[in-house]
């Protein structure tokens, strides 16, 4: 089986962000970078899926600059065979339309059975990419998947509804499924498979011999929220702030007397 | 300008979201007609054109006949804008029918202005404005961002829709999430462990806090998924919606999915050490501190508390 996986590396969403010269992305200086949390789960549902099956071959693709490779080099300590990247210092400025273009005249020659991708990018939240490289593909997709399953050689998924409610789907390969926080435990790659992730081929495909076209959407501005105000920010010792809460508590709610 | 609402049944019944694309083109000022795959017995309140498409022989989830059903009413009605909601039905169908369209696709979208969407980034922490170079957009709208002023009123006209399409994927059935548990709803107080607990040892000390506080544990969904909690505390889009009077969010960073389970909420406090978590954004108290060590003081000082009235 030859399987297909997806990922974008995106900052910690707990940096502290700033906006880019060109007024139109964050900051890249300065952030901490790592895979983006639903390209791990895509990774895991690959990598176990590998394991069952026993034979084939799993290839992580990452467009994106150098440092996107630190992302790639991971899904590899974690069980992929090797990578194909994409250098792109202006990734951020491409849309998901793009991005998919990409991802679909990369896969389209190799005959994958499977592609696997987050449901959604941390930094962006689109949720296209992946439902967009299978509409240009012509196979089927599944978003936000929480269970996979193999069944009599198609694949059972069940796709997370809201409410807690579930939809069982069944689809024949090739497919693809993009992957909801839920679906598994991502595993942390062990030294030994670090170290192994070192040796595996990381080759380059370059943008322009994949897709030439244009966006379709721009982003043309970034900024930040407007500050709600009337909300207290407390700062201090613990044992101190745990007196004025418990008093704030006190003065404008009904439950504490 | 000329918007087509996209509407949205779920089990034979409308979703209140269909009702927040009748908002957002009443707040663009645009003349809306409605599609959605649903049933005569329980048609949207609209006044206008509704093109209905029977769900028992669509499908309520049959994304390649819906996109073919939309792609038929747009070439009747040319909208400049296709718009769903931000919902498992809407995210799924939304890159499909913009690629059939050959649109570019805008995604929860929570404001718009001199033709730009305005959508969050980076877990609400930026704001992006994008503008769309197709001439049809397909938007699809955050949970919540839009909201009707009052009961959603009219009689629509009815026009019906059919088609088949054959699929390599098949809908199997829905599943429902298992019931028991705790029914976070009738709480007065709830105090949530978010993924800043850290791990599963410390959910000991969030519930101590509920109980000190006198109220009930809730959790966000990292937490649930990885086993230290159970589902039936989640709080959020697909966990439970509560309004407590007072709400504790420990560790909890404020995604969306969270916020629009627990927005009820009459008093809402959060502990997060980072001041610039968009929880923020709903608080009314953010204690800035880390919740692990703040957690043990407020329940001592709480305990402190009830012995001295107990002495008193
Ligand atoms: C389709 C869909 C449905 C979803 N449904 C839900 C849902 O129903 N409910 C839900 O909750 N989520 C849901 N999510 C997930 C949601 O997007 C977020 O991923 C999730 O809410 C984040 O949980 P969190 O805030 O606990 O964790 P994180 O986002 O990881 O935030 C942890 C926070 O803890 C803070 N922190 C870290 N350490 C400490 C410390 N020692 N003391 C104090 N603060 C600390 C950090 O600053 C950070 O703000 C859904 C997502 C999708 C895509």
């Amino acid at each position: 089986m030859k399987i297909l996986v997806c990922i974008k590396q995106v900052p910690d969403m707990e940096s502290r962000f700033k906006i880019n010269g060109a007024g139109n992305w964050y900051d890249t200086a300065a952030l901490a970078w790592r895979m983006n949390e639903y390209d791990e789960y895509a990774v895991e549902q690959a990598v176990q899926l590998k394991e069952q099956v026993g034979t084939g071959e799993l290839v992580v693709f990452s467009i994106g600059p150098e440092r996107v490779k630190e992302a790639m080099k991971k899904a590899l300590a974690m069980g992929a065979d090797r990578g194909v990247h994409v250098p792109d210092e202006q990734s951020h400025e491409r849309d998901p339309f793009e991005i998919a273009a990409i991802i679909a005249a990369y896969a389209r020659n190799e005959n994958f059975d499977i592609i696997f991708t987050g449901m959604q990018s941390q930094d962006r939240g689109s949720a296209q990419v992946g439902v967009l490289v299978a509409e240009m593909l012509g196979i089927p997709s599944v978003s936000t998947i929480v269970a996979f399953e193999r069944d009599n050689g198609g694949v059972k998924v069940k796709r997370e509804l809201e409410g807690g409610l579930k939809a069982v789907v069944k689809t024949d390969l090739p497919a693809l499924f993009t992957c909801q926080l839920g679906l598994n435990t991502p595993r942390y790659p062990t030294l030994p498979n670090i170290m192994k992730a070192k040796k595996k081929e990381i080759a380059t495909r370059a943008a322009g011999d994949l897709y030439q076209g244009d966006a379709l959407a721009v982003t043309e501005k970034m900024s930040f929220p407007e500050k709600r105000t009337g909300g207290l920010v407390l700062e201090g010792e613990p044992a101190d702030l745990a007196g004025r809460l418990i008093g704030i508590l006190k003065e404008k709610t009904t439950v504490f007397k | 300008m000329k918007a087509l609402l996209v509407g949205e049944y779920r089990q034979g019944k409308l979703l209140d979201g269909t009702y927040e694309t009748i908002a957002f083109a009443q707040k663009l000022g645009a003349e809306a007609v409605l599609f959605a795959a649903g049933s005569e017995a329980d048609p949207p309140r609209f006044d206008g054109k509704v093109y209905l498409a029977d769900a028992a022989q669509c499908g309520e989830y049959n994304p390649a006949l819906h996109v073919k059903l939309l792609q038929e009413v747009v070439s009747q009605e040319n909208p400049d804008l296709v718009v769903l909601c931000h919902s498992s039905y809407g995210w799924d169908l939304a890159p499909r029918l913009a690629l059939a369209l050959k649109a570019a696709q805008v995604s929860e979208v929570v404001d718009y202005a001199d033709g730009a969407f305005v959508l969050p980034a980076c877990n609400a922490k930026l704001r992006r404005q994008v503008r769309p170079k197709s001439k049809v957009a397909v938007v699809t709208l955050q949970s919540g961002a839009f909201n009707l002023s009052g009961e959603p009123t009219g009689n629509p006209q009815v026009e019906k829709v059919a088609g088949t399409v054959e699929e390599g994927m098949s809908f199997v059935g829905y599943e429902a999430a298992e019931k028991g548990g705790v029914d976070l709803s009738r709480a007065e107080i709830i105090v949530t462990a978010g993924r800043g607990i850290g791990k599963p040892e410390n959910v000991a000390l969030i519930e101590s806090l509920a109980n000190a506080l006198g109220g009930e544990m809730g959790a966000s969904r990292p937490v649930v998924d990885a086993g230290w909690v159970d589902h039936s505390r989640q709080v959020g889009s697909t966990g439970q919606v509560v309004s407590p009077k007072v709400y504790v969010a420990c560790g909890v960073s404020g995604a969306i999915q969270h916020i629009s389970g627990m927005k009820k909420s009459g008093f809402v406090v959060a502990i997060n050490k980072d001041k610039g978590a968009p929880i923020g954004e709903v608080a009314d108290v953010l204690v800035v501190a880390d919740v692990l060590q703040l957690a043990p003081a407020l329940i001592s000082a709480l305990q402190e508390g009830e012995a001295s009235r107990a002495a008193g």
